[in-house]
Order: structure tokens, then sequence, then C-alpha cells
């Protein structure tokens, strides 16, 4: 019987945990030590349900309800002159709790202050866009789209950014394959040939270090070098390999070290 | 189709006829010379107006941030590299800093001055090459030939230290590998020295001349609003009115320490945005004096830890794991399984030549990053291009893709 391995997530795990391992946590101040964040915070929540805050490397995270998120970003831009979004994206914890995790990098450029916003979606639930806010969400939106196949509700042009539009699959959930697999090896020989010449041609060869050392179509064969196509019984006699013949070709000198310069000045 | 036998039936694959109005589809690029790497735009043409631009991305996209998720952090370091390959140093430095951060260590002052050396270096690089390419593209040749040739020093000033000319990889995790080789300060001098009037030679060239100013003046203006809107930082961001440094804001390494000015402008054009680099070059000039004085300072002191001291996170010197068996074991550790960072989430950005870069990590307490994002400050700046091409000819098209100084290592990813 084969050993069993989760399908929910398949990226790399540590090969070795010391069971008795308790990982150290980055620690998390109360939000009431940053005079600057308690008042925005205050502000915050006198208008809109706040769930969780603490601040953590000196930036401000704040927890809030999905269906918020436009109401808090137009307030902290207009009122708490939080004027750019730095970044957003999500977090895949669909092998947990089936959710994802949505961030918000926020900047207050007089303040000099950032923090982010966070919610949970359930999988499957969209984002309201926040594109007419900061314009650069639409292409952040996309990409998160892209990556973990999260829609954004009011968005103007929902389509994938980064990959082709052809794609299959969002590449950062934890279920994304780490390998292509049979139908990723005849992918782009169907799409490109055909799929009736997948006898002439094979699969598509994935492993980028691989050298066939009978084969003298594709490798040089570094010093044992035979005509383009030979078949190769692996008893050639190396190629004696002089770049130049004794005697001299015309304006070519032979290199000789003595008789060299060096320049040790590196400004030349 | 019968022929008309004065005109010609051209077959033009990428305009569509069957349009009521005269609107004319233009693919610019992946493969245009000036579109600085793999950029498509999708220009809707009235005459030689554009009406609506579309940017297409991704011919570049390696998957960097699912990479980062199933490499342990070391193993990342030389990836980053790959991001903005003109200054990648730079990259090296957000991604060091962030987990460092994260696992709190503190670099010792030595790695800490020679990492600000190599920072401004790449910023010269970065802004020399911007000027050349963007020269290039204006017609301006010679002006490509001079910042070039400047470029060069620079690189070999970096291939001297870490060996590589492009993917340096010459920062790690808690510090720096290697002390800066004999001749670097020397040579770093003799560069600075005669860069002033480098600098003027190339204004000499730009500045007056009839040809630049009408591609440079008044196109491709960004206004204040729609900058911090679209997420612009770096140089995109002051030259529309903003006076925002990360190195002055938030000062990180050891900038707090060091006297430079941040030069912008509110003008918002690509004169603007020309006139902000060349000043920064001045101002990078500026601090790579200051970083030599703090250097042979850390000599005088004999200050000369070159990585911090964190056994659970960071090996230990060479010396010390060939002769301590306790050293070894730890180094082996780090290197076979990775460091495990604690479980905590952290958001970094630092100034890189094109912008705010950051990084997010969440980290789970394993030896992989569980989230990784890359905050590359060319991925908006190639976004904006939607909403400022519009109105503009297709001439501006390539002026305006020079001065967002874009680098599609880092818009893909």
């Amino acid at each position: 019987m084969r050993a069993y391995t989760p399908k929910d997530d398949v990226q790399a795990k540590a090969y070795y945990t010391d069971r008795y391992y308790v990982a150290p946590q980055v620690p998390k101040q109360e939000v009431e030590t940053d005079e600057v964040f308690a008042a925005d915070l205050a502000a915050l929540k006198e208008k809109f349900d706040v769930k969780e805050s603490f601040i953590q490397m000196k930036q401000m995270i704040v927890y809030i309800n999905a269906s918020d998120i436009y109401g808090v970003l137009e307030f902290l831009r207009d009122e708490l002159t939080y004027t750019q979004l730095s970044e957003m994206s999500a977090i895949d914890w669909l092998a947990k709790d089936n959710t994802f995790e949505i961030f918000y990098q926020m900047l207050s450029m007089t303040k000099r202050k950032r923090l982010r916003i966070k919610f949970f979606i359930n999988n499957g639930d969209a984002v309201d866009s926040v594109e007419s806010l900061f314009r650069c969400a639409d292409w952040s939106e996309r990409e998160m789209f892209d990556m973990f196949g999260i829609e954004a509700n009011n968005h103007p042009f929902m389509k994938r950014i980064l990959l082709p539009y052809d794609w299959q699959g969002n590449p950062l959930l934890k279920t994304y394959p780490l390998e292509g697999d049979e139908f990723a090896a005849w992918y782009e020989v169907d799409k490109i040939y055909g799929k009736e010449a997948r006898d002439v041609i094979g699969p598509e060869i994935r492993d980028t270090a691989r050298v066939d050392r009978y084969d003298s179509e594709r490798f040089a064969r570094l010093g044992f070098e035979v005509p383009k196509g030979t078949e190769i019984t692996g008893n050639e006699e190396p190629n004696k390999q002089d770049y130049q013949e004794e005697g001299g070709v015309f304006l070519v000198k032979k290199f000789t070290k003595d008789a060299s310069k060096i320049i040790d000045d590196p400004q030349r | 189709m019968a022929q008309v036998k004065n005109r010609l039936t051209p077959f033009f694959e990428n305009i569509s006829f069957d349009r009521e109005d005269n609107e004319l589809i233009l693919n610019f690029g992946p493969q245009h010379p000036s579109a600085h790497g793999q950029l498509r735009l999708m220009l809707h043409l009235q005459q030689e107006q554009i009406v609506k631009a579309h940017p297409d991305v991704g011919y570049l996209h390696r998957g960097m941030e699912k990479m980062a998720e199933n490499m342990i952090y070391n193993e990342f370091m030389p990836t980053t590299d790959r991001m903005d390959y003109i200054a990648s140093s730079s990259n090296n430095y957000g991604f060091a800093l962030a987990v460092e951060k994260l696992i709190d260590v503190e670099v010792p002052r030595r790695a800490k001055v020679i990492r600000m050396m190599l920072l401004e270096i790449n910023r010269l690089m970065s802004h020399l090459f911007w000027l050349a390419t963007t020269a290039l593209d204006i017609g301006a040749m010679t002006v490509f030939l001079y910042a070039f040739r400047e470029r060069e020093y620079l690189m070999d000033i970096i291939e001297g230290y870490c060996g590589a000319r492009l993917t340096h990889a010459a920062i790690r995790i808690g510090g720096v590998p290697l002390d800066i080789q004999d001749t670097f300060l020397s040579q770093l001098k003799t560069f600075l020295d005669k860069l002033p009037q480098n600098i003027k030679d190339y204004e000499d060239l730009l500045d007056t001349n009839r040809i630049w100013l009408m591609r440079m003046e008044d196109v491709g203006v960004i206004s204040t609003e729609m900058a911090l809107s679209w997420g612009c930082t770096g140089p995109m961001l002051r030259a529309s009115g903003v006076q925002w440094d990360i190195r002055k804001e938030e000062p990180y390494e050891l900038y707090d320490e060091i006297e430079f000015n941040v030069p912008y402008s509110d003008k918002g054009d690509n004169f603007a945005r020309y006139r902000v680099y060349m000043e920064e070059m001045r101002e990078t000039a500026k601090i790579l004096y200051q970083t030599i004085d703090m250097y042979q300072e850390t000599v005088k002191n004999g200050q000369t830890d070159l990585m911090a001291h964190a056994p659970k996170y960071i090996s230990a010197p060479k010396i010390d794991i060939m002769t301590q068996n306790y050293s070894l074991m730890q180094h082996f550790v780090l290197v076979t399984q990775g460091m495990r960072p604690p479980v905590g989430e952290v958001y970094i950005a630092t100034e890189s030549p094109k912008g705010e870069l950051g990084f997010f990590i969440n980290s789970q307490g394993g030896p992989y990053p569980y989230r990784l994002k890359l905050r590359a400050p060319s991925f908006w700046h190639t976004g904006i291009l939607t909403d400022l091409l519009p109105g503009h000819y297709i001439p501006d098209v390539v002026s305006i893709i020079g001065t967002t100084n874009i680098v599609f290592g880092e818009v893909d990813r």
C-alpha cells in the first residue's frame, strides 16, 4: 500500500520536525501602546465592527467583516489619511478551515504608519472590489483572481493577469501540484502539433538537467563530437582539440602567458 | 477579392477593420525594443491618438511567490536577484531585511555599512541604466554610450566584490558573506570623484536639447492623486509632488545617520521624472561618500563582524564550523532543513531604485514561508499606463514607458 499523502496541501513539507518543538511567536502588542494607532482604531470602531486588533512589527493589524471592506478603506483613505494601498492579496487556509484570509496593506504618509486590514472569506465567496477607491486594486484583484481564483464584485475587468487566459487552476493554492502530470507532458505537443503528432514527437521532457549521451541530435558531447545524427555506440575515439595549428595561422598569434600584458589598473 | 489597381490590400493581422468608426487596435510588443522587456500594450487608436490602452503583462512570469513557498529561506535569496535584475542587491536586501525582522536579529555595523554601499551602488547602476535606455529610446545614442561606460565601472566594482555583474546575491540573511576587497574603496572613490562631471555631461547633452524637451516636457503628466491611487512609489511618486522616500521616513540600516536630500518635483511629467533621477544620482553619490567614511570608522573601531550571531537561525562563521562540533551540527541543520522563524507576519518596505519594494511574509513556524507576497513597484507603474496613455500619441508611448522605469523581472515575478 502506498503511503497516504494529504491532497489538500501538496506543498513542500519539512522532512523532519522534532516532536517536542513548539514554534515561538512573533510578539504582539496591544493597540493602546501606540497613540496614533489607538486613535485610528477608536475612530474605526465607532463606524465599523472590528473583530480583532493588535500591533505586530510596529504595524497595526485589524480584522473586520468581509462586507465592510469598501467602507473601511474609504474611511481610512478620506478620514484617517491612509492614502495608499501598498499591496493586497490572499492567504490560503483551505486545508485548515476552508477559508481565505484577505489582507490590504495600507500606508499613511502623513502619519508615517502602516496598517493591515484583514478578513476571512469562505471558499467560493467573492470580495467587494475597492478598485474605485484605489486604482491599483484593479491589478491586485486581478492577480488575486489569477493566483487564488477569488473573484471581486464590481471589478471592471475580472480576467487573469499574469497567466494566459486558458490556464487551468490557480497556482498559489496549496492544492496546486508542484510537478506536471501526464496531461502536462502532452499539453504543448497537443497544442502546437495536434494529438496525432504524439507518436512522432513524444512527451515533453520536464527534467531540465537531463542529458542523453546517446543523443547526437541535441547534445554536443564535448570532446567526443560526432556528425549530427550519427548512431552512437559509446566507443568513439576522443577528439583531440587543438585551437590552433603549431605552425601558426595568418594574422593569428598563439597565446603565450609570458608575452601577455596584464592590466592591473581596474579603471584602465 | 478583387484587386483595386492603385491600392494595395495589405494583410495586417494586428488591425481589425470591422468597426464602424476609424478606431484601430495596435499591438505594441511583447517584442518591441522600447517596451523594456516583455510588455504588450493593446492600444486603441484614433488616427495617431490613443483612446484606450490595455497593458498586458505576464510574459516573464516565473511564479516566484510559489517558488518561495517551497524553498527554505536562504534558498530563495538568489531567486530574488531575478526580480529587478538591473539592481539585484536591492531585492536581496529587501528579502533579507524582512526575514531579519521576523527572526529578530541585529546585523553587525560593518555589514550594515557594506550593505548600504551595495544598495547605493545598485541605485546608481539602475539610474544609469534607466538614463541610457530611455535616452536611446528617444534617439540620444551618445548618452547611452556614456551612461553604459559609467555603469561598467560600477559593475566591475561589484564583480570584484561578489563575482557577479548582474545577479549579485551579495547579501545574506543576517549580514553579508564577505568583507569588501582591498581595492573597493579606492575604486569607488575614483568613480565618485568623476561622477559629478559625468552627470553634468549627460545634462549638457539633454537639458537644453530641443528634441529631448519636446518628447519630455508636458508629456505623461501624472497628478498627485493619480500617483497615490495607482500605488506609485519611488521617483514616480516624487516627480508627482510627494516628497516620500522610505530611507528618510522609515529609516532602515544606518540611513538615519546620513545626510541626504530627497529631490522631488510637482510637475509630474516625463521631464520631472528625468530631473528626479538625475538629482537622485547626485544624492546617492553623497551617501556613498559618507558610507566610505563610516566603513573606515568601523575599521578603526575594530568592528569586524559581518554576520549576526544567532545560532538558532544563522550559521556560525566558517572558522567555527571547521573547528567546533556544535557549530558544524547547527550549520548542517540550517543547510539541510533551513531556519524556522517564529509564527507571525511581517511586511517590510525598502526603497529600491524603482520604488517601494515590499516583502510580506507569513510564517507558520516551518522552514518554508507559508505565504510570501512580493510587492514590486514596477507592477503598478505598468498598470498606470492604462490611465496615463489615453490622449497621448504613439511616439509618447515610448517616452512614457521609458520614464516609468519598469523592469519586467519584477512586474511578472
